[in-house]
């Protein structure tokens, strides 16, 4: 069987979309079920995803906005009604990338998170390895990693307040700064 | 004259400050701060091709409290700033400090929400070495030039005023 065959039979009705590229497989799975799926995924002897390489987020939000730019029309021509093609996806990704050690294959597996709502559960209680990977993500992006039992800032200082990797903070910050103080 | 001195009878002539700065221009003791990849050529620097030794920087002190060069070689981000002022702030007077590369002076190539742009807003330094980085002879330039600076200084001088401005302050 091929992966992606025993990763469907693995994971039935969860998956919600399933790419390839170039001979990488990823699946796209409901954010609520993402630890039962990566369980299964980890338990399952054909899958065996047992190793968790890295973990990170990321930030849709030019993507959709270039999408929606309307185009430049000539002269005469009619104007086209858009379609519509119902709400856009949610603004940010988690990515999940997995190795198996027994079989030396890889897999992305990834979930949509909204802006309003950013709470995803916790894969530390999977993976150990989760935990810097998810302090980073929330630091980075603004995830709230539900249940991490350590969820700080990992690479800005604690009083930062944004999340610089999200599309919208300037490259060249805001203007923080941080002081020595003495008590 | 000196000659004389060095004979064990005899005298020598100068002017205490002059014997400070002659002191103090023929041992600096360098404390190496290197953040990022500027560090390793502060390191050759250091090492026996370029040696550093030759000019009087002989100890890299590994504790702020025995040095009196600063010499900072690498990127400062904001999560480091109050490292580097607490560094600073345990050396003990009279302190110089030494950019070393473009990131300490201006930020270099890191435009961005997480680096410094220049340690100069944090500590006054003393000289700035341009390049990215700047090779060995560069950073034995800058040591030269500041020993010249410290040539030219006047201690007791500036110790006076100091005095004089503590005993205004406390009419
Ligand atoms: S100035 Fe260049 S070589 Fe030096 S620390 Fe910055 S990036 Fe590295």
């Amino acid at each position: 069987m091929s992966l992606k065959e025993r990763v469907l039979n693995c994971l039935k009705d969860d998956v919600i979309a399933v790419t390839e590229h170039r001979g990488d497989l990823s699946v796209e799975v409901p954010r609520e079920k993402i630890v039962s799926v990566l369980t299964r995924l980890k338990d399952d002897p054909d899958t065996s995803f047992d190793f968790l390489s890295d973990l990170f987020g990321v930030d849709n939000l030019d993507l959709y906005k270039k999408k929606k730019k309307p185009k430049k029309k000539a002269e005469g021509e009619e104007e086209k009604v858009e379609e519509d093609k119902g709400p856009p996806p949610p603004r940010f990704e988690v990515i999940y990338l997995l190795l198996s050690l027994k079989t030396n294959e890889r897999l992305q597996v990834k979930i949509r998170v909204p802006e309003d709502d950013m709470t995803v559960d916790t894969v530390t209680c999977i993976w150990k390895a989760a935990d810097w990977p998810e302090r980073e993500a929330f630091d980075m992006f603004g995830f709230k990693f539900k249940g991490h039992y350590n969820l700080r800032r990992l690479l800005m200082w604690d009083e930062f307040e944004d999340h610089p990797l999200r599309k919208d903070y300037p490259l060249e910050g805001k203007g923080e700064v941080r002081h020595l103080k003495y008590e | 004259m000196a000659f004389q001195a060095y004979q064990g009878e005899g005298w020598l002539l100068t002017k205490a400050e002059q014997l400070i700065n002659w002191g103090r221009s023929r041992s600096p003791w360098p404390f190496p701060y290197g953040t990022a990849c500027c560090g390793i050529e502060l390191m050759a620097a250091l090492a026996s091709s370029y040696d550093m030794a030759r000019f009087g920087a002989e100890r890299v002190g590994f504790s702020p409290r025995q040095c009196d060069v600063l010499i900072e070689a690498g990127t400062i981000t904001k999560k480091m700033v109050p490292i580097l002022k607490t560094i600073y702030d345990q050396m003990a007077e009279p302190k110089w400090v030494i950019a070393v590369g473009a990131c300490a002076c201006t930020g270099g190539v890191f435009r961005t929400y997480s680096t410094q742009q220049g340690i100069g807003s944090i500590i006054p330094v003393d000289v700035y070495i341009p390049g990215c980085p700047p090779r060995p002879e560069g950073i034995l330039y800058a040591l030269l030039k500041l020993l010249d600076k410290i040539q030219e200084d006047h201690p007791l001088y500036k110790k006076r005023q100091e005095v004089a401005e503590a005993l205004e302050a406390t009419k």
